[in-house]
């Protein structure tokens, strides 16, 4: 019987290749949407309690450490967002007769949303 | 253009403990592929240099080898491209090494047949009633998923692979996908139990690198992306119409 030889991939594999990086950063900073969906938990619990502890929470949003928080998240969201939408024509595969319709456009018609579903938020939120 | 070195990865398992490198100096020549030069160092340097090789042309994907890293099929893969003094040649990785750049491959191919690679039909017609035929626009769509050689280059670029060789894996799951998508084919559900299994199309976590080394712009990952997206909606029908889904 022949002595084979495994070798086991390294603890620092995502360091290895520009695409395993990328993939490291990309789920890396969905923990950033997960802890902003944290925030925005304690603030449904904050908004049910008394006037206190909602001015408090409130007091926390205006300080320069939240607005801090809410920058490098907001950076870090968008990013894991562009993600998804570049991952969109992968699972999205349309076609028109015989031709496939080009990954651009479904990627581009995704982001399209996505900018218009903010703005309308935005405007709700804001207006 | 100086004389180049190709490190090549040398496992001899009879006589060495260990692996090593060896390196062999071969005179430039522009046409030629690494494969060519590792022909040249078995017939003029070292016999002794063990690889897989067939076809020469990029069709039978036997001489799949870690070049400087990334996994290439060597019979298209010209030195002229490498502007480096030294060549690294290594064997595929995450599959155990034979002896030099010669894998063991018995895992791709037990799972191979798993997915049923072949035309699943309810019901076989008369073969005097003629052939099953395809549209060309039935044909483009699961086209690009059948141009697959098995050449286990997105197993060696897959760290999911490498990190649990239990993942079904690229080309399998790929090859499933190019029979659920072929109009001929009735066997979507008949896969279900291996494609959506815990080792099957779940444990993807998208990293691409399959896609990216592919020599035949295959898509592996995209056809894994879509095999998640029919599997689930077959599931969300069988939730929704528990009647309907069943045949």
């Amino acid at each position: 019987m022949t002595r084979e030889l495994h070798r086991p991939l390294p603890r620092s594999w995502w360091l290895r290749k520009a695409t395993y990086f990328q993939f490291m950063v990309r789920e890396l900073t969905s923990l950033a949407v997960l802890a902003y969906t944290g925030l925005m938990i304690w603030a449904l619990f904050a908004s049910s309690g008394d006037a206190a502890g909602f001015s408090g929470f409130f007091d926390f949003l205006g300080s320069p450490l939240s607005v801090w928080i809410h920058m490098i998240v907001l950076v870090l969201a968008l990013f894991h967002t562009g993600t998804w939408i570049a991952l969109t024509p992968k699972v999205l595969v349309l076609w028109r007769d015989d031709e496939r319709v080009e990954p651009d456009v479904i990627a581009g018609v995704n982001a399209i949303l996505f900018l218009a579903i903010t703005g309308v938020v935005l405007w709700l939120v804001l207006g | 253009m100086p004389d180049q070195v190709l490190e090549v990865f040398r496992y001899l398992p009879d006589s060495e403990d260990e692996p090593r490198f060896e390196n062999y100096e071969i005179t430039y020549r522009d046409n030629w592929v690494v494969l060519d030069a590792l022909n040249h160092i078995k017939e003029e340097q070292d016999p002794t240099l063990s690889f897989r090789w067939s076809c020469r042309m990029g069709v039978c994907g036997s001489c799949g080898m870690m070049v400087n890293g990334e996994p290439k099929l060597t019979c298209e893969t010209f030195v002229r491209d490498y502007d480096t003094e030294t060549i690294k040649i290594e064997p595929l990785s995450h599959f155990p090494v034979v002896r030099d750049l010669v894998i063991n491959m018995d895992d791709f191919m037990e799972k191979l047949p798993t997915v049923s690679p072949w035309l699943i039909r309810d019901q076989h017609d008369d073969p005097d009633e003629g052939e099953y035929r395809q549209t060309p626009a039935q044909v483009a769509h699961y086209k690009r998923f059948s141009m697959c050689i098995n050449c286990m280059l997105c197993y060696s670029a897959c760290p999911v692979y490498g990190l649990d060789s239990t993942f079904t894996g690229p080309a399998v799951l790929a090859l499933a996908e190019r029979y659920n998508m072929d109009s001929r084919d009735q066997g979507q559900a008949d896969r279900a139990d291996v494609v959506t299994a815990h080792e099957g199309i779940w444990e993807c976590t998208y990293v691409g690198a399959c896609t990216e080394v592919c020599p035949k712009d295959v898509d592996p990952a995209g056809a894994i992306q879509m095999l998640k997206l029919s599997y689930a909606l077959d599931w969300a029908k069988g939730v929704v119409m528990p009647k309907g889904a069943k045949k």
